[in-house]
């Protein structure tokens, strides 16, 4: 099926060599951190995770979210999804693998990573992702392609992918789940340590997962034969939109649990992200942005007229995808840091190299996600009789 | 026909069995063979500081100024190749010094008495009881030895960071950058650390593997006293009992070992 | 039948790749360097154990004393022959370096050759090379 993506036009080509440069340049830099060590970074002593381990969390929730087309086809048997369940499942390909490199590119000795298999610590947390990520990974990788390529043959799929399938629901939430038990078991950092953070993660996971979902579904039907259908976009957006209001929701009772409680340790944290603590706030506009975007992406997808709008629902779902980013992606790790232990406050911003990096990885992930997209639409158009007509081929 | 080729494969399955096992008889027979010389053994020094659980006690009464603390963290750093970082970002500090409110976080207030107030507080790695950067070590290259000291393997750190996420303390660095042109003056009787990894106070493990006492503790005047916790007998024992000590967070449950006179 | 230019084109490659290391290296056959012993390890006469187990073994043995020193705390190693040696890589008198204290003739001579490049020395400070007018 792979030869699919080896035909396309100037755009698919374009954007596929864009890709390559973009992680080709993130690759370069990661040679020069290789080299020169996390120092080219901006971490620091207190804030020894950085922007490496939030899109890492982040995109933990976007392979998450996939789940959110995948479920209700196999398991409420709500058909309109099959037409788009293999996007959600390449979508968590793409998003894992992101994954891995970010955890990668975030240790210190990373020629050293597989001492985590030759010394397993069933106590660490990371032991576990790692094996949850993996698992993932690989599931989806089977279960996607089998899928696929039965479509394309015009076959049942075989019968154990089914089990497999029924697997990678239950894992999607396990995945990010364990994510966020990295940070919520530690003790001494107070923003991390609630029980809300495992639930508040699968919320933002499955608002932001279906939001690109839906995004990537609006691009699909504008550049390619294959329409993922009006339905499937409309019930993925009532899924975001209930995702999104539970995430806010959680959010605002661990807000009047820090605030009413009033704890020193638990509230210094979320004070430094939206107002500032003893004079540092390079956060603060960030994360009131997050918040704004979060509570406009719900006003425009509660009402049903807005929502049924596609232009506003593409806007909604691209300012909901900002915000949540922003606020795991940069506010839910450098946040849980800020102050340290010692409540001294060490801000911490990106440098460029490491934003380079980052972008690098982003590019991968997205090359994967192109690549695989290109061959399932390519199947899409063939099954259903669409003969491309471009030019170039 | 048929009765050859059974017979020759017996034969060839019994040479291959036969080949299979002679490593294993080698081994055996080497065994055997030297059986009159001694193993060659491994063993800890005679001289070795033992403890069932070691622990410290830091008499603050005796401190008065940062000039106070200098020795004893000169003595720390100086013996472990501790680098000097330029870049506040990078630092690395097995032994240091801040103020009280933010030692003691649990229990501070404004209108502590001013000694406490302006005095400075020496800081290391607790070896807690219960550590939490052990429990969440990927490769156990942080762990607990049966003596109560939570170490560092440099040899395993992937340099993930999980333990520096985990201390509830801030006891642990992070090598950004290669340490070596920091060291001012290397101590070749310690290795020092590469870049990627993650470091701490060791308590002078190789110090008491050789009858010496932790390198603080000798330069401290009698300010600083280790010793075994468990043993009702020992030093620290006796100036727990009679001094009134505090610990860092000890609500967190981490049980750490460093006890400090007030 | 088209395809037969790409097809050659494409061999040349793969061959070109498969060859590439013995191509590069051709002309340079070195013949096999011999470990150089310090006077000091000279005159001990013996290691830890036989010469040819060294050969074969220092690397599992260092990887052993590693595990040994720093997790169980056992730092002293008698041999088979009642002798007592400090099991560390670079301090004292009589750990390896103590002893093998020519780092560039005994280490590296045989690392270069087999282009093997242990990372001991970036945290394991290396014995000062004495220049030979130093020696006695």
């Amino acid at each position: 099926m792979l030869e699919l993506a080896l035909k396309g036009d100037k755009k698919y080509w374009g954007l596929v060599i864009a890709l390559l440069t973009l992680s080709g340049v993130g690759f370069a830099v990661y040679l020069k951190q290789l080299d020169f060590g996390l120092g080219i970074t901006g971490m620091s002593r207190d804030v020894s995770w950085g922007f490496y381990i939030a899109q890492f969390t982040f995109l933990v929730g976007v392979a998450a979210g996939g789940v959110m087309v995948v479920l209700p086809k196999y398991l409420h048997d709500y058909k309109a999804f099959g037409r788009i369940t293999i996007l959600g499942e390449f979508l968590a390909i793409s998003a894992v693998t992101m994954c891995l490199l970010f955890i990668i590119v975030d240790l210190g000795q990373p020629m050293r990573i597989l001492n985590v298999l030759l010394y397993p610590s069933p106590g660490s947390v990371l032991f576990w992702d790692m094996i949850v990520l993996n698992v993932y990974l690989l599931l989806n990788i089977v279960i996607g392609w089998n899928v696929l390529e039965a479509e394309r043959n015009n076959v049942h799929y075989v019968s154990w992918v089914k089990p497999l399938i029924i697997i990678s629901i239950i894992w999607a939430p396990a995945i990010h789940t364990v994510t966020a038990y990295l940070y919520c078991g530690l003790p001494g950092r107070g923003f991390w340590l609630t029980a809300i953070l495992a639930p508040r993660f699968l919320a933002s996971a499955f608002a932001s997962g279906p939001a690109l979902l839906i995004l990537l579904c609006l691009i699909i039907r504008r550049f390619t034969k294959f329409d993922p259908g009006r339905e499937q976009i409309q019930s993925l957006a009532k899924i975001v939109t209930y995702a999104i209001i539970i995430n806010v929701f959680f959010f605002l009772c661990e807000v009047f649990v820090v605030f009413y409680s009033r704890i020193p340790s638990h509230m210094s944290h979320l004070q430094y992200l939206f107002v500032g603590l003893h004079g540092h706030g390079a956060l603060v506009p960030w994360m009131w942005t997050a918040m704004a975007f979060m509570v406009t992406s719900i006003v425009l997808l509660v009402i049903p007229a807005a929502r049924k709008h596609e232009g506003v629902l593409a806007f909604a779902c691209a300012i909901l995808f900002i915000g949540a980013w922003i606020d795991k992606g940069m506010g839910m790790i450098s946040g849980g840091f800020v102050p340290n232990p010692l409540h001294h406050v060490t801000e911490y911003m990106p440098t460029l190299p490491e934003i380079l990096i980052t972008l690098g990885v982003w590019a991968t992930g997205f090359l994967i996600l192109t690549i695989l997209f290109k061959v399932a639409v390519g199947v899409k158009e063939e099954v259903s009789g669409v003969k491309d007509t471009c030019e170039s081929c | 026909m048929e009765n050859s080729r059974r017979s020759f494969l017996k034969v060839a399955g019994i040479t291959a069995l036969g080949l299979g096992t002679k490593p294993v008889l080698d081994v055996f027979a080497a065994s055997g063979g030297h059986g009159a010389e001694p193993k060659p053994e491994v063993s800890k020094n005679e001289k070795a500081l033992t403890a069932k659980r070691w622990g410290m006690v830091i008499d603050t009464r005796k401190f008065h100024s940062k000039a106070d603390l200098e020795p004893m963290i000169e003595a720390c750093h100086k013996i472990h190749n501790v680098p000097k970082l330029t870049e506040p970002r990078h630092e690395i500090m097995w032994l240091w010094e801040d103020e009280y409110k933010h030692v003691f976080t649990h229990i501070e207030h404004e209108l502590i008495n001013d000694r406490i107030k302006h005095l400075p507080f020496l800081v290391l790695c607790n070896h807690c009881e219960k550590p939490s950067c052990v429990r969440v070590c990927p490769t156990k290259a942080t762990f607990q030895r049966d003596d109560g000291i939570v170490l560092m393997d440099f040899h395993r750190c992937i340099g993930c960071r999980f333990c520096m996420a985990a201390c509830p303390y801030g006891s642990r660095s992070f090598n950004f950058r290669d340490p070596r042109p920091f060291i001012k003056e290397q101590n070749k009787e310690f290795p020092t650390r590469m870049k990627g990894v993650v470091e701490k106070c060791n308590f002078c493990a190789e110090r008491l593997a050789v009858g010496k006492m932790p390198a603080c503790v000798e330069a401290s005047n009698g300010a600083m006293t280790a010793g075994d916790l468990e043993d009702p007998g020992s030093e620290v024992r006796e100036l727990l009992r009679t001094n009134y000590t505090i610990r860092r967070k000890p609500d967190l449950g981490a049980g750490p070992s460093v006890y400090y006179i007030v | 039948m088209n395809d037969k230019n790409k097809i050659i084109f494409g061999l040349i490659i793969f061959i070109a790749i498969v060859t590439f290391p013995f191509l590069y290296n051709l002309g340079r056959a070195s013949t096999v360097p011999e470990p150089k012993l310090s006077e000091k390890a000279k005159a001990a006469k013996e290691c830890i154990k036989p010469k040819e187990d060294m050969k074969q073994e220092h690397m599992q043995i260092l990887d052993l004393w590693r595990d040994t020193v720093v997790r169980d705390a056992n730092r002293v190693y008698k041999t088979s022959k009642g002798k007592t040696f400090n099991m560390s890589l670079s301090t004292g008198e009589d750990s390896c370096t103590g002893c093998h204290e020519n780092k560039a003739e005994f280490c590296d001579k045989c690392h270069n050759y087999a282009l093997v490049d242990p990372y001991c020395w970036d945290c394991h400070i290396a014995p000062e090379e004495k220049k030979p007018e130093e020696k006695k």
